[in-house]
């Protein structure tokens, strides 16, 4: 009996814990299902709605233009920044003094805070006294991201790129260092091409990095708000109403915390779903042939 | 199949350089014959990797030719020397098959399938691979995944030489001899030029027809297993083989007389009126005899007996100097103090770390 009594105590020691996640995890998200299955006039009175902000939702044409805003936004980033770091982490020296050089320059645009990248991407492209926009001007090219829909989503995508190339990069350049000359080596006594060396060596030891970065990448880009908000506020017009950007729209724009809430479930679902599968489905691409281990052992 | 020659070869990894210590590996002539059995044995950092490096092509050497069959190859690259290379660690291509492993040489050379499927499925009998052949490499074992790199070495016929750098390091002891009597009975059946690397002596000795001892760079004796036992050319050699290592004793010498701290032992050579330098007596454990205090030799203390199963090792003083004694197991002694027998037949003399040949009496 007594012992059991100092066993209740323990619970005394992850109090803490419990307390912490529930402040920064549960009790926040608990306020957004609250918000979700209720309506409010204003002074705190709230009423049950139930099903009806999802329902809404799910029926609005606004949320799916903004999801499939979203869906090509991040498809186009990583259709550009996987291949894009794998070939520049493939040209980076492994040894001498342009390592560090390169190093650096890589981590460079991670560095600097994002709402920065953003202002410093709205100046680079103004038509008037930016550097790119101007210099377009000159040469006759129409390019305005504030006015031209095409030139905005060019101008978010390449600033993406400029953004977070680097994490790709970094990330494969890891995994490529991590492979002992002793497999090129071989490859070059096996007469193996270039292309050989990078489908059956490099790749395949980059798989777990190049995970990650996918992982990564897809996350943050689907949540991406601070650059595009900065550069185009979401428009012209709702072209680069992104996700979070049309969140934030309606959550403190517009103040409609049902739909908001609603929204943000929806939103946070969706990331954890595909995050999820881009994972199961990943890991399992490497682990294939276990069960042909099976089979040619038996 | 081919000879190797090496003339005049010499590296250093900072390029061309007047000063020699910059050399990684000093200025070496050899020639290695077709079919051929041979190891390099050394320590760590003494420029075998690098020699087989340069031999292989993955090196280009700073000075000197590396000749196939008479063939001027030192420029020539890798891929093109028809050369194989095992290395430490077993290197496979991890997304392959058994079957895509030792066929990828082939395949990068162009050979149909008609051609390659028959060949991999004959040298996967003999490596004892068969039953793992369509499974993925990656889950064997290390033994395994090293006989794949062998594989992919004897794959191609015509394989001018076969390198192997330290190839059973990560092998498992029980696995480590079987592969070594697998390897050996491969050698015999394919003849080719083996060219063995290894900082294990027992390795080195059970393999090769010929050792070539290196040390800093050079090569200090080239000989068969006996000769590296019997007559040690270098203070190192005499050091390095053997388990424990020849016992090095700084000596004056005067004829057939050597001093060693004040204690005369006779030799059974005369040695002319030797150039100044520094004298020494080598002598193997295997051939000095520990007796009771008292009897006729060289008064030692007795400081430590240790009992490794086969025999005991003793290690005594001779004055200033330790000497390592092997004995037979059964061998009783009371007393720290001992009788130390030399057997003057095989005692060799060094100046500067050269044997030196006197006459024999």
């Amino acid at each position: 009996m007594i012992a059991k009594q100092v066993n209740q105590k323990a619970w005394f020691m992850v109090l803490p814990v419990f307390l912490i996640v529930a402040f920064s995890a549960v009790i926040p998200l608990m306020t957004v299902v609250n918000y979700s299955v209720q309506d409010t006039f204003g002074n705190n009175v709230f009423f049950w709605v139930g099903f009806d902000w999802f329902r809404d939702l799910v029926h609005s044409p606004r949320f799916h233009q903004a999801f499939l805003r979203q869906l090509l936004f991040s498809g186009i980033i990583l259709a550009i920044e996987i291949p894009l770091g794998i070939a520049i982490a493939l040209t980076m020296p492994k040894k001498g003094w342009g390592v560090p050089l390169c190093l650096v320059n890589m981590a460079l645009p991670l560095l600097i805070p994002w709402n920065v990248v953003g202002t410093i991407w709205q100046i680079f492209g103004r038509v008037d006294i930016g550097l790119l926009g101007h210099t377009l001007a000159a040469f006759g090219i129409d390019y305005n991201y504030t006015q031209d829909p095409i030139a905005a989503w060019i101008t978010v995508v390449i600033m993406d790129i400029w953004h977070w190339t680097s994490l790709v990069v970094l990330l494969c350049y890891a995994g490529l260092c991590s492979i002992p000359d002793a497999y090129y080596q071989a490859a070059r006594i096996d007469g193996a091409s270039r292309w050989a060396i990078f489908r059956y060596i490099q790749l395949p030891k980059m798989h777990r990095v190049l995970l990650i970065a996918i992982l990564l990448r897809f996350m943050d880009s689907f949540m991406i708000y601070t650059e595009p908000f900065v550069v185009t506020g979401g428009g012209p017009g709702n072209s680069t109403t992104f996700l979070s950007i049309d969140l934030v729209k309606l959550a403190i724009g517009q103040f409609d915390l049902g739909n908001a809430a609603a929204m943000s479930l929806v939103y946070f679902l969706i990331i954890l779903l595909s995050s999820w599968i881009f994972y199961t489905v990943m890991s399992n691409v490497g682990e294939e042939s276990s069960p042909t281990k099976e089979g040619g052992g038996a | 199949m081919a000879s190797i020659t090496l003339k005049d070869l010499a590296h250093s990894y900072r390029g061309e350089s007047e000063n020699p210590d910059d050399f990684a590996l000093k200025k070496l002539n050899l020639t290695w014959r077709d079919g051929g059995a041979y190891a390099l044995l050394g320590p760590s950092g003494c420029g075998k990797t690098t020699l087989l490096n340069i031999i292989s092509g993955l090196l280009i050497p700073t000075r000197g030719q590396v000749l196939f069959n008479e063939q001027d190859v030192t420029r020539l690259p890798t891929e093109q020397r028809n050369i194989a290379q095992i290395f430490q660690f077993p290197v496979i291509y991890d997304t392959m098959t058994v079957f895509e492993n030792l066929a990828f040489p082939l395949k990068n050379r162009g050979r149909t399938k008609q051609e390659i499927e028959p060949r991999v499925i004959e040298l996967a009998g003999m490596l004892g691979l068969e039953k793992d052949l369509y499974s993925k490499a990656q889950h064997l074992t290390a033994d395994a995944k090293q006989k794949i790199s062998l594989g992919r070495g004897l794959i191609r016929k015509s394989v001018n030489a076969i390198l192997f750098d330290e190839p059973l390091t990560v092998i498992d002891p029980q696995l480590k001899w079987q592969l070594r009597s697998q390897l050996k009975s491969l050698h015999k059946k394919f003849k080719f030029t083996m060219i063995y690397v290894t900082h294990d002596q027992t390795e080195a000795l059970t393999f090769a027809d010929e050792v070539i001892v290196m040390y800093g760079g050079a090569i200090v004796q080239i000989g068969t297993p006996e000769a590296l036992f019997e007559r040690p050319e270098h203070t190192f050699v005499g050091y390095f083989i053997g388990s424990p290592g020849m016992n090095i004793l700084p000596c004056a010498l005067k004829g057939n007389r050597a001093t060693i701290d004040g204690i005369e032992i006779v030799l059974n050579q005369s040695y002319k009126a030797q150039p100044t330098g520094k004298i020494e007596l080598g002598v193997r454990p295997e051939h000095l005899k520990l007796e009771a205090p008292g009897r006729d030799g060289l008064p030692v203390k007795i400081l430590k007996i240790d009992d490794i199963g086969r025999h005991k090792i003793a290690k005594v003083a001779l004055n200033n100097c330790q000497l390592s004694v092997i004995m037979p197991e059964m061998t009783a002694l009371t007393g720290d103090m001992g009788t130390l027998v030399i057997d003057t037949r095989h005692a060799n003399i060094y100046l500067d770390e050269h044997l030196v040949t006197g006459e024999t009496l």
